[in-house]
């Protein structure tokens, strides 16, 4: 048994560009040297590497923009993927066509952040709860085993067997989230891929699926890929977190060495940023300055150099890579060979 | 209260806006009351479906059919808008009372360049002469943190990011010195970074102006961050008010205690999330009695017979519960 | 059907003068070319219930009007309120098939362009886009002096001009769906793509094509008017209310005017009737006016 010990998911330097651009005629440009055409890519996804082992939850945070839902939408192979490998369950599913990914598409399933937008309009509950499950069914015999799962599933997930017959305009927006949650784990995936799934959420509602998806957890020993903007959301449900800026990842930690120590100046300031009902703690203040660059033209050297308070000239030359800080923690930035730099 | 009585800036009592639709009437806000004085932040906090963007649009006159403003007083130093003309409100809109909203982009026209729309607020709202309108529109954008501001003038909506937006929807907001400023999500779309850049900036400028700000959201968080006096909506009506920290820390209403419990927060950890059972009630068709008592774990009999008023409790803080709760006793 | 009552769009539409107005012209119009031609004595194409004794007789409030013919009659004796019954049923034939025709190959056309863009959608959007750029009344008569006339020829011809909007819309609409996270989920859920249009795509870009449709009834009615009077449209054996107005339209100036003036208030008041309520549609099926 290889498998036993194969992650649930494994992501190589994954990279994904998207070329924007349209027809032809679109893309033409007039210049000195005469026409030739455009090909502007945007590089959402610039090499991301990290593992999920089974009944572990890895969060990815970061701001608009970061790559950290198009890293979610490669792994559910809504997108392919410019470069590297994407490892499920040990299989590396980077390359497959349509054909070969359905078996895959049993062990992996997603939840969308929008819970308006994520279910069809003119479907049914059932219907859409069934969907994921009806392509995996090959004979008749489980087939007609459909309803009683999905009424199991709906139960699970707390709503009810009248609840099947309705369309998604007649529920709440955390009840929808629920549907959402339901089509994910009717096939009985070891992984689910969660893109930002309480965001749109009433506070009160974005605790209840949090506490839901975390009895799923314990309960089917899931692996949750878990993206959020909301540090406070990923502190409380994730065991790991990969903090993401301009399509790289900047810093990776079990959660309470980020939180106790992080290294990089990003994370410093999401930290420092996020708004708190409690009283002011003696926190480090790092306001960051401008605005986050245009993934058409990636700045040189390190990404974030453009609005990071401690840059010097070696951050415009030289990328800085993923280092080793010890306690499973990962940093890329210069700061860590030069830590006489860190002073505000 | 405080030892010497402030003047009230805006006082609102009794307000009521019903939208009449198809599917009957939805009471948005139904019988809201709270003051506010000068130099006051007023957070005003609830779920969706509270009612709080309501309220908001109310004073500004806003309402727009199948909405009415059925009942009530909307005082601005005391002078009733609900009873005030069009004529009269559009003077109001932009010199005494200015808007921030959380879509910069509704705001900004995207036709003219930021230059020609702050110099219309001021044409519109003072007498001064071009060239000192210039001078202060250059100044305002300097104030709101956007540098080469002389050039950002020329330039149109479009050309700004978020962030950059709502700076210059900020700077509109305050150019004609307005005494109150309502902000309606004035940050829900930006990222958490420009959010802290964006929230700093309103507090500097608000003090530095004297102005008065009711600010909408539904991030109880940021709303600790910025106001004095929080009121929290449910159901159109308000559920409790009092000074920020005591409300915070020590909530009489079981609504405010389960939305504070509900936000997972960096400096402690529980396995799981407190959480409010159950939905908000649909509004066209809410329970009788005390419109919480559905999701409370207080409730009693008493709760589905009565709706309960809104009653002084221990220091600054008002309820409307009739089991209010104690400090340091959870829910 | 007593939940089509209690419904919204019911609720607004008791509230909307202008959609009663029209659809309660549309509903007389289709009364009227559905029972009208029995309740007429005469068949203005039975050459034997003609009288030439009876031709060019005013409408009957005029001095030699006959109260058999009360919107006279033309220069064979035909009844005008009896040509017209049978001309709205050939107009309203021609522009309810060819619309449904336009609507049928123009979604295919734009599911297809959409869903899957590159060359196909590169390919079918420039044809669109050439066949904009001529006014349709263009492409029709060229098409027809090619074809040759009839009906069946006129049905080509408004096809062949009235795709393209259904196209254009569909392909937009399908864009705009194929972003949608609930198609994201149907691939994650493994759905093959020609599923993924059938049940996801194809009923959700519908609505505002209703709008289009209902229109589209009162264009193809006039280019199929324009078409007969310019006497490249439907024979002269089965007449529509355009080619009424051409046979008019001679002898309009010597002082006969009803022959051509009561088919042409017939054409506008179904084009208006269609038109008032195809904007009470497009109001109501418009989620963002909501």
């Amino acid at each position: 048994m290889t498998e036993a010990t194969a992650p649930m998911l494994d992501v190589r330097n994954l990279e994904m560009h998207f070329s924007l651009g349209g027809s032809v005629l679109d893309r033409l440009r007039f210049g000195k040297k005469g026409i030739r055409l455009d090909r502007p890519v945007v590089r959402a996804v610039n090499g991301v590497s990290f593992s999920i082992e089974r009944g572990e939850i890895m969060a990815l945070v970061g701001e608009s923009g970061c790559g950290k839902s198009t890293v979610a939408k490669t792994i559910a192979r809504i997108y392919k993927p410019t470069n590297g490998e994407l490892r499920i369950d040990g299989e590396d599913v980077a390359e497959h066509d349509f054909a070969q990914m359905l078996p895959v598409r049993a062990k992996m399933q997603m939840i969308f952040q929008d819970p308006y937008a994520s279910l069809n309009p003119r479907q049914k509950v059932r219907d859409i709860v069934a969907e994921p499950l009806l392509q995996q069914t090959a004979t008749a015999a489980e087939r007609r085993e459909v309803p009683a799962k999905i009424e199991a599933l709906l139960a699970r997930v707390g709503l009810n067997a009248e609840h099947a017959g309705r369309y998604p305009h007649q529920f709440s927006g955390g009840q929808r989230q629920r549907i959402g949650i339901a089509r994910a784990l009717s096939v009985m995936p070891g992984l689910i891929v969660a893109d930002e799934p309480v965001s749109a959420l009433d506070v009160s509602i974005q605790a209840q699926i949090l506490n839901l998806m975390k009895d799923l957890r314990d309960e089917f020993g899931l692996a949750y890929l878990f993206i959020s903007h909301d540090l406070s959301v990923v502190h409380h449900i994730a065991d790991k977190i990969g903090v993401m800026y301009l399509g790289f990842m900047v810093e990776n930690a079990p959660r309470d060495v980020l939180f106790s120590r992080p290294r990089h100046p990003y994370t410093r300031a999401l930290l420092s940023a996020a708004p708190s009902i409690k009283e002011k703690r003696d926190k480090e203040e790092i306001e960051l300055v401008g605005e986050v660059p245009s993934a058409l033209s990636l700045p040189s050297g390190c990404c974030f150099r453009t609005r990071c308070p401690f840059a010097w000239d070696r951050c415009a030359v030289e990328r800085p890579d993923l280092h080793d800080v010890g306690d499973r923690q990962t940093v890329a930035c210069h700061l860590i060979d030069e830590p006489e730099r860190d002073v505000a | 209260m405080a030892g010497k009585a402030q003047p009230k800036l805006l006082e609102v009592r009794d307000l009521r806006t019903y939208f009449h639709t198809f599917a009957g009437t939805v009471r948005a806000v139904n019988g809201v009351s709270f003051d506010i004085a000068a130099g006051e932040v007023m957070g005003l906090v609830g779920e969706s479906g509270g009612g709080k963007s309501v309220v908001g649009f109310s004073i500004l006159g806003l309402i727009d059919s199948p909405g009415k403003i059925e009942g009530g007083e909307i005082r601005l130093n005391g002078e009733d808008l609900v009873k005030a003309g069009e004529a009269r409100l559009r003077e109001i809109r932009g010199r005494e009372i200015s808007m921030v909203f959380q879509d910069p982009m509704t705001s900004l026209n995207p036709l003219h360049s930021i230059g020609r729309q702050m110099d219309e607020v001021l044409r519109l709202h003072s007498d001064l002469d071009v060239k000192t309108r210039h001078a202060a529109c250059v100044e305002m954008l300097e104030n709101v943190g956007i540098s080469r501001a002389e050039e950002r003038l020329k330039a149109y909506p479009h050309q700004f990011s978020g962030g950059m937006r709502q700076r210059v929807v900020i700077a509109i907001a305050l150019l004609a010195r307005p005494r109150l400023i309502i902000a309606d999500e004035p940050t829900t779309a930006l990222d958490v970074t420009i959010q802290s850049q964006i929230l700093k900036l309103m507090r500097r400028q608000i003090a530095k102006k004297g102005a008065s700000m009711i600010l909408v959201t539904h991030d109880l968080a940021v709303v600790s961050e910025m106001a004095n006096h929080i009121t929290v909506l449910y159901c159109g009506n308000v559920v409790e008010r009092g000074r920020t920290r005591e409300l915070i820390e020590a909530p009489a209403h079981p609504y405010t205690r389960g939305l504070i419990d509900s936000i997972p927060d960096l400096s402690n950890r529980h396995e799981r999330l407190q959480q409010i059972p159950g939905t908000v009630p649909d509004i066209r068709n809410l329970p009788k009695g005390c419109n919480f008592r559905d999701r409370c774990p207080r409730a009693q009999a008493l709760c589905g017979e009565v709706e309960p008023s809104l009653t002084a409790q221990r220091g600054s803080l008002s309820a409307a519960c009739h089991f209010p709760l104690r400090p340091g006793k959870r829910a | 059907m007593t939940a089509f009552f209690q419904s919204e769009f019911f609720y607004n539409y008791r509230r909307s003068s202008s959609a009663m107005i029209g659809s309660a012209l549309m509903a007389s119009f289709a009364l009227a070319v559905l029972v009208g031609p029995f309740l007429v004595s005469q068949n203005p194409y039975d050459i034997a219930a003609l009288d030439l004794m009876d031709s060019y007789k005013p409408p009957f409030w005029l001095e030699g009007g006959d109260p058999r013919f009360w919107l006279g009659t033309d220069g064979q004796g035909r009844d005008v309120w009896a040509s017209i019954l049978y001309g709205a049923r050939i107009s309203l034939f021609i522009g309810l098939v060819a619309m449904v025709a336009s609507c049928a190959i123009g979604t295919l056309l734009g599911l297809v362009a959409g869903f899957y863009g590159g060359l196909v959608d590169s390919v079918i959007m420039r044809i669109a886009d050439i066949q904009l750029s001529f006014p349709s009344i263009l492409i029709a008569l060229f098409l027809m002096s090619a074809v040759g006339t009839g009906i069946d020829k006129v049905l080509i011809a408004l096809t062949a001009v009235g795709w393209v909007v259904y196209a254009r819309t569909v392909r937009g609409s399908t864009l705009s769906e194929i972003e949608k996270e609930y198609v994201q989920a149907a691939r994650v859920a493994g759905l093959p793509n020609s599923k993924i249009i059938r049940k996801h795509v194809l009923p959700n870009v519908l609505t505002p094509l209703i709008v289009i449709a209902t229109i589209q009834v009162g264009t193809f009615v006039l280019i199929e008017a324009s078409l007969s009077f310019l006497g490249v449209g439907v024979p002269i054996t089965q007449p529509s209310l355009g080619l009424l107005i051409k046979n008019g339209f001679d002898v309009l100036f010597s002082g006969l005017w009803w022959t051509s003036v009561f088919p042409g208030v017939a054409i506008m008041m179904l084009v208006f009737g269609i038109n008032l309520f195809g904007d009470f549609l497009r109001d109501e099926l418009n989620p963002r006016l909501k």
